[in-house]
């Protein structure tokens, strides 16, 4: 019982991660309502950015912003004839992932409202945002 | 990183998350995902990743509920599930 605690603590985000995929996925499949579908494409986004930045999280590590109280000694590290700062990779974050997932904020709230305003014609054509009465809509459209 | 603040804000963002969808107003709806939002910001704040929080805050939590919300009024606030 306490190792599968341990296991449960120590991958928290990665199994609320997973949790929050599957809450999106669901609500895109079986919600009926347009904009409902869209709450859950949000969700499903920031599952997957959660993801990539618990990838970058070290034990013990500061944001990866540079001060200037790295450098030992309050001097610089002495390479061949050159200076150069010293700084320990293990105490700050990893900014890679971070860096790659501010495109996919600003890519997910570019589709979501794109997404809306396809919404807004659809209300504007069928007068209703509910999928099953779209599609008895079009069906009915069809017949004549 | 801090971690029992870390799984509070975890079970408060599947909580959130669970209400926008079944909250049956849709006004409500983008309100609770704004919370989501802001949730999900101070979670990568405390995570080390402050970029990613400052642009989650303004353009995730503030221009999509501006939007979202601009779609509801625009359309109809009802919604059957």
């Amino acid at each position: 019982m306490d190792v599968f605690l341990d296991f449960l603590i120590a991958k928290f985000n990665y199994w609320i991660y997973v949790i929050l995929m599957m809450i999106g996925l669901f609500a895109m499949i079986a919600k009926n309502n347009l904009i409902k579908k869209l709450v859950g494409m949000c969700i499903f986004q920031t599952a997957i950015i959660l993801f990539y930045v618990s990838i970058g999280v070290k034990e013990d590590a500061r944001i990866p912003i540079l001060t200037g109280h790295e450098v030992p000694h309050g001097g610089h590290y002495h390479t061949e004839d050159h200076e150069r700062p010293y700084i320990d990779a293990k105490t700050v974050t990893n900014p890679i992932p971070h860096v790659l997932m501010l495109t996919a904020i600003v890519v997910g709230v570019s589709t979501l409202g794109m997404a809306l305003a396809i919404a807004q014609k659809v209300h504007l054509h069928y007068d209703s945002l509910e999928e099953d009465e779209i599609l008895a809509k079009l069906q009915l459209g069809n017949n004549d | 990183m801090i971690w029992s603040f870390d799984i509070i804000v975890l079970i408060f963002l599947v909580i959130a998350a669970v209400i926008a969808l079944s909250v049956r107003d849709l006004l409500a709806s983008s309100m609770v995902l704004g919370i989501y939002s802001f949730l999900i910001c101070i979670l990568w704040a405390e995570m080390g990743a402050v970029d990613v929080a400052f642009t989650e805050a303004a353009v995730g939590a503030g221009v999509s509920t501006v939007i979202m919300i601009a779609t509801v009024f625009q359309t109809t606030r009802k919604s059957k599930d």
